[in-house]
């Protein structure tokens, strides 16, 4: 096979797609599409959005591809444009109240955990994948707009802090302390499923 | 000594393993003292490794038609511009 990971590396890819070779941009696509769509059902919460954000994001990419300069990854590239239409959309639906993502007084009061159990050694063999899914997005589903959207591109995307304060508009003191909030509060909600059951709570002891 | 409120507001830089040397140090021997804060600790990065090992789910056959439909007709205008 011709076709080997060197042929196909990123740079040659956004190399030719930007000369106007139109597959090349397509494999680009096809690398990206997943995370791209997960992210945009994860910010916005809603089936409908996220397709619109999706498909937006790649056709603002295709008809912007001039404008990326190759200093950052294009992943960083669309997920900024990605982040930006999903966000335009949850502000369009107000059903969420804490839709603002402006900082906010930090106290720190909100850190005191309430769970506090061992969990199993290997909690997710415990359920199935479908049912290890639906516990895990029905967790960040639950998690307000402005802890979700950073939990999301941090620890899901796995995008760097100064990545994620960028594509969020917010500072980077901002970024560590809404993720430190949203993992404590998704590790809360999963010691519900995970802790481990029997008589063997203090087994850490 | 550090109390649990200040080694949870660190917890996050902890786990990232992005705080300095020194205040790793007192974070660790907190850890070997508070066995509370040790679970939440546990568990936090646990709830970290659990997101960061899930692969994205395909996307609707119905979603990447539709983009890729959409896509085409963008394709195509340019072309004729050039």
């Amino acid at each position: 096979m011709a076709d080997t990971a060197e042929t196909f590396d990123e740079g040659s890819l956004i190399a030719r797609a930007k000369a106007g070779d139109d597959t090349a941009f397509t494999e680009l696509l096809t690398r990206y599409e997943r995370k791209i769509y997960r992210l945009a059902k994860n910010i916005t919460q809603n089936d409908e959005d996220a397709e619109d954000v999706m498909q937006e994001a790649f056709l603002k990419a295709y008809s912007h591809l001039d404008n990326f300069q190759g200093n950052s990854k294009f992943y960083t590239w669309i997920v900024r444009i990605a982040v930006n239409e999903s966000l335009m959309k949850l502000r369009k639906r107000k059903s969420d109240k804490l839709v603002s993502l402006d900082e906010q007084v930090d106290t720190g009061e909100d850190l005191v955990p309430r769970e506090i159990a061992v969990w199993e050694d290997n909690p997710e063999a415990q359920y199935s994948q479908e049912e290890l899914r639906g516990i895990l997005d029905k967790s960040v589903e639950s998690l307000a707009p402005i802890f979700r959207s950073v939990f999301v591109l941090r620890d899901i995307e796995d995008l760097s802090t100064e990545e994620t304060a960028e594509a969020l508009g917010i500072s980077i003191p901002a970024v560590k302390s809404r993720l430190l909030r949203a993992r404590l509060q998704l590790r809360e909600k999963l010691t519900r499923f995970f802790r481990r059951k029997g008589g063997n709570v203090l087994a850490f002891l | 000594m550090l109390s649990c409120k200040d080694f949870l507001k660190e917890l996050s830089d902890y786990l990232d393993e992005s705080t300095s040397p020194g205040a790793k140090a007192e974070l660790d021997q907190h850890l070997k003292e508070c066995p509370n804060c040790w679970v939440v600790a546990d568990t936090t990065k646990k709830t970290i490794q659990v997101y960061r090992g899930t692969e994205p789910r395909a996307v609707p056959d119905r979603l990447k038609f539709r983009l890729l439909a959409a896509l085409e007709s963008r394709m195509k205008a340019r072309q004729k511009n050039c």
